[in-house]
């Protein structure tokens, strides 16, 4: 490992042992912090998974339900039943932490309009159905979403932590302990000249 | 800034148009290109969730992967067709795999 550009004194040293203390602290923290993300995003991922699938098979129903629908009826008309929705749904969304990075959150709400804005009479049942399960399904979609975007940057943020982690752990601090054991060293053998000098110096005055 | 509140869905014109009578606001795209250009007008406005179509979402993987950075919208994609594709299942790996290093949620299910 390198060896930093410093000066051999005393003040240094001590300088360069106050960082190591810190990137030490420092060090312990981030890897405890690494080891709470993990666990915390484990519980997360399963859940997403778990929400994905059903939420796939669901949307997946209510589409070919509707695909199906617009197949029985005239497919103008049906286009044109829902042209006008008098329904619409918002979001209330806000900002959740968790372990520091900020992850959405979000609420539906509706404006509780009339499901089916049409006519009952020129269209199928089979679109009534389709439309309620999509309904349903959008509830579902909205958790999904939002939990998968809390994975995602939950994954994203891990990893610049492990990046950090790994930089103090394999750099920063062997380089400050290598620094500072050069420092000692020199120091230590300048002491020793100065011993020998002074020990030359009695002799000769002596003799 | 305002939060935002809007949820918005693009994908081909068949697949999507039942979205529009459950009250979410519905935006064709018929290639990739259109729905990159969507997705980036729509990434600026006020929109909290944007589902996108599967299909279209697998031809445009820097956008989706540029919009992870951000909290507000969410981009998430969604099968539009019979069956899911397993493209989502696959974004979901990837983050697994991203930040642990390798994949334990479904290499579990594999021993099973």
């Amino acid at each position: 490992m390198a060896i930093m550009n410093v000066n051999p004194t005393r003040m240094e040293m001590k300088r360069l042992s106050e960082r190591l203390k810190t990137a030490t602290r420092g060090h312990k923290l981030l890897k405890d912090k690494t080891d709470e993300m993990i666990r915390r995003f484990i519980g997360l991922a399963e859940e997403n998974k778990r929400l994905r699938e059903e939420t796939e098979r669901e949307l997946c129903m209510a589409l070919t339900a509707f695909s199906e629908a617009r197949a029985a009826a005239d497919a103008r008309v049906t286009e044109e039943a829902i042209l006008m929705p008098s329904r619409s749904v918002s979001l209330t969304c806000s900002t959740r932490k968790v372990m520091g990075v900020d992850v959405p959150a979000m609420e539906v709400t509706d404006n509780g309009g009339e499901l089916y804005p049409y006519s009952l009479l020129t269209t199928t049942p089979k679109l009534d159905a389709s439309l309620r399960g999509l309904n349903d399904v959008l509830l579902k979609l909205v958790q999904l979403a939002q939990t998968e975007k809390t994975c995602n940057m939950l994954a994203e943020e891990i990893e610049k932590n492990k990046r950090r982690v790994n930089a103090l752990e394999n750099i920063m601090i062997p380089q400050l302990t290598e620094t500072i054991k050069y420092i000692r060293m020199k120091l230590d053998e300048s002491e020793r000249a100065a011993t020998v000098r002074l020990m030359k110096v009695k002799d000769i005055i002596d003799s | 800034m305002p939060m935002p509140n809007k949820i918005a869905v693009i994908g081909d014109k068949d697949s999507v148009l039942a979205f529009k009578a459950v009250g979410v606001e519905v935006f064709d795209a018929a290639s990739a290109t259109e729905a990159q250009a969507l997705l980036r007008k729509l990434t600026t406005e006020r929109y909290a969730v944007v589902f996108i179509a599967e299909s279209l979402a697998e031809q445009i993987p820097e956008t989706l992967a540029k919009a992870k950075l951000q909290t507000y919208p969410a981009v998430v994609p969604i099968p539009t067709g019979r069956e899911p594709s397993g493209f989502g299942m696959q974004g979901i790996k990837s983050d697994v795999e991203k930040a642990i290093g390798v994949d334990i949620i479904f290499n579990k299910e594999d021993k099973q």
